[in-house]
């Protein structure tokens, strides 16, 4: 056993289910590949790199123009996690884009010939939704930022503490400091973080860890690189 | 970061700021898409069942599927609404699943880029598994999309793809849920759901860095906090499925699908009439003459059995003076959609299976005058021509079928999809 884990790299039933996976995939891929195996071979690949390697890096980098455009404005822009509620009504009506767009940009022009309905209204419906969403999103801000006081004042209190736990959480995986017990606190923990015991979670990093922390990764909201250095 | 020696950039671990993701969250993600991949997989394959693909080859629109339909059965009548509720989850679901889908992909992305790249054979594997289960999931739902809107630019048939498609996404799909479950389990053990939920912003910490690989070792700061992201999922698919579900309830529901292709009442002919329900072939795109719809009109029915070839001819008057038996069915469609229940009158078939001559018909052939499409003829089962509910229909609603239902008969089987509801029929071949 022993030997075998060693030279595959898991036990014996995860090579079977391996191997019982793959040859129902081939065999079923038979099917698929039987006429024009090219074109179906673009498209199954297309659909990994037109999501992992188009798609997904144009949302992540514009999430993150937004707030690098954001970051530099004059700081009169409240404290409030204003980019969500840019980023939702964005999100939600790109999404239903995704999913409607031939709808809504008429692609399928045989549509009003078989099916008696018309193709006009989408892109309204598309338009009046997102309008919809960006409203309620601002109305929800607006409630936000009407009875901020004290909440903000919270969230500016523990954000600042974060950031000197994250400083200080660095210093110890780097070795200069001896560990303390400011840590980031474990969201299961519902009380605030300053004088936390160290979480389970977050017990000092174990050995061999600390090449993973190297000491400039560690200083949390002090970004290093351009913004789409940044890939959250 | 497993190896220092990893290329800058996405693959070394530190790359990956986002000080939420992390194995337990996307280990809920999982969770909710392994409670839907497999209701719809069943449903999807509850819809080959329904064409009844192993009855003729005019039925089955894979027919080198070989051990493939190991599971097929006789599609019942009953219940009437099956095959409207069936479909409708299918497509409903498929829809509502994309926004968990996505986020799901996003909470993995790191691991495209794990480096070493390949560490043994076992991880070979899973990493092809990989492929299967990302490619497969982009694949069927970009194909049952697309095809839902009518729009067909495949390289080869639809039902081909999504079949086909289906069977491979679904082999990659077990392979990556053996070999994670068990980490999904642990990493949701390792947080309290309820605990995440009264988590806000300001107290939102990472997930640590000894949780796996998809926490964050350089965390920026949070900008949203885990709950905040799965009601942000959950909203997308609420949002998705409040303006699609309404093509498949019905009713007054159907207002609501703002974004469904069945949304709006009907614009030709029907507009108005009792016949103003959805359709997706009309006259005009079947290119059915009105000279081969009107009085030389003909029902040809009879039997081929034994090589015999006995048929008679029928006019549309000689069938209205037969006995009239009436059906409440839906019709529902694969691409999700369907109708109310419309009140359906006409000839019960195995009426017209008796007067053909035909004791114990096992199958029936139905021909449309459509020429060419895809659905101008199906085989349906002896089940389903000797309900008593299953009729060539001549009116709908108290009213003469329009041209675009069907005139001057069509079939109508309780819990068949819809596209084996022949319109204009031509003939009825029945079979003993």
């Amino acid at each position: 056993m022993r030997w075998f884990s060693r030279w595959y790299g898991a036990n014996p039933l995860h090579l079977l289910t391996m191997i019982g996976c793959i040859l129902l995939a081939d065999y079923a891929a038979v099917g698929l590949l039987k006429v024009k195996p090219v074109g179906v071979l673009i498209w199954f690949g297309g659909a990994v790199v037109g999501h992992d390697l188009v798609l997904l890096p144009l949302y992540v980098l514009a999430d993150k123009s937004v707030m690098a455009v954001f970051r530099h404005r004059p700081p009169k822009l409240p404290t409030l996690p204003w980019i969500n509620y840019l980023r939702v009504p964005t999100a939600l009506s790109g999404m239903l884009l995704l999913i409607w767009f031939p709808l809504i940009f008429r692609v399928p022009s045989h549509f009003p010939r078989t099916t008696d309905l018309s193709l006009n209204p989408y892109l309204g419906h598309w338009i009046a939704v997102t309008g919809a969403l960006f409203l309620l999103s601002a109305a929800a801000f607006a409630l936000r930022l009407g009875n901020r006081g004290h909440r903000t004042a919270e969230y500016r209190h523990e954000t600042a503490d974060y950031g000197r736990e994250a400083a200080d959480y660095g210093r110890e995986t780097a070795g200069q400091l001896p560990p303390s017990p400011r840590r980031p606190a474990s969201p299961d923990s519902l009380s605030p973080p300053a004088g936390l015991s160290p979480p389970a979670g977050l017990s000092p990093p174990a050995q061999g860890l600390p090449e993973e922390f190297p000491p400039q990764q560690q200083l949390l909201g002090h970004r290093q690189g351009p913004p789409w250095d940044e890939w959250s | 970061m497993r190896d220092p020696s990893a290329p800058p950039g996405p693959f070394r671990r530190s790359f990956w700021r986002s000080p939420v993701r992390g194995p337990w969250l996307t280990s809920v993600f999982g969770l909710l898409l392994l409670v839907g991949i497999p209701v719809m997989f069943a449903t999807g394959l509850l819809s080959y069942a329904a064409y009844n693909p192993n009855l003729s080859p005019f039925n089955d629109t894979t027919p080198g599927k070989g051990l493939l339909g190991f599971y097929l059965f006789s599609w019942p009548t009953h219940p009437i609404w099956l095959y409207r509720l069936t479909q409708g989850v299918h497509v409903t679901l498929g829809v509502t699943l994309v926004p968990i889908l996505l986020f799901k992909l996003w909470s993995v992305l790191p691991k495209l880029f794990e480096w070493p790249s390949l560490r043994s054979f076992a991880h070979a594997f899973e990493r092809f598994s990989l492929f299967l289960v990302v490619g497969g999931a982009g694949f069927e739902f970009v194909t049952g999309i697309l095809n839902i809107q009518t729009w067909y630019p495949f390289p080869t048939s639809f039902y081909t793809l999504h079949f086909y498609g289906a069977w491979v996404f679904i082999a990659g799909f077990v392979a990556h849920v053996a070999v994670k479950f068990p980490v999904m389990v642990r990493a949701l053990r390792s947080r309290s759901f309820i605990a995440e939920m009264r988590t806000n912003l300001a107290r939102t910490r990472p997930e640590p860095p000894d949780a796996g690989y998809l926490a964050p070792v350089a965390p920026a700061t949070p900008t949203i906090s885990r709950r905040g992201v799965l009601a942000f999922a959950g909203a997308g698919s609420a949002l998705v499925a409040a303006l699609s579900a309404g093509q498949s309830l019905g009713g007054v529901f159907r207002k609501t699908a703002l974004l469904a292709p069945h949304d709006q009442p009907v614009t030709g002919a029907d507009a108005g009439t009792v016949g103003d329900f959805q359709i997706n072939n009309t006259a005009r795109n079947a290119r059915i003459d009105a000279a081969e719809t009107g009085e030389t009109w003909r029902l040809t029915f009879g039997t081929d059995d034994q090589g015999s070839h006995a048929f008679k001819k029928l006019s549309r008057a000689d069938l209205l003076r037969m006995e009239q038996h009436t059906a409440s069915l839906p019709i529902a469609c694969v691409e999700g959609w369907s109708t109310d229940n419309q009140t359906w009158t006409g000839i019960r078939l195995r009426d017209l299976a008796a007067l053909a001559g035909v004791a114990n018909p096992s199958s029936v052939l139905v021909q449309s005058l459509q020429h060419g499409g895809g659905f101008n003829k199906a085989v349906l089962s002896g089940t389903q021509l000797m309900d008593p509910d299953s009729l060539l229909a001549l009116q709908v609603n108290g009213a003469d079928l329009s041209l675009d239902h069907g005139y001057p008969a069509r079939v109508i089987v309780p819990n068949n999809p819809g596209v084996h509801n022949t319109k204009w029929v031509g003939s009825l071949t029945f079979r003993s």
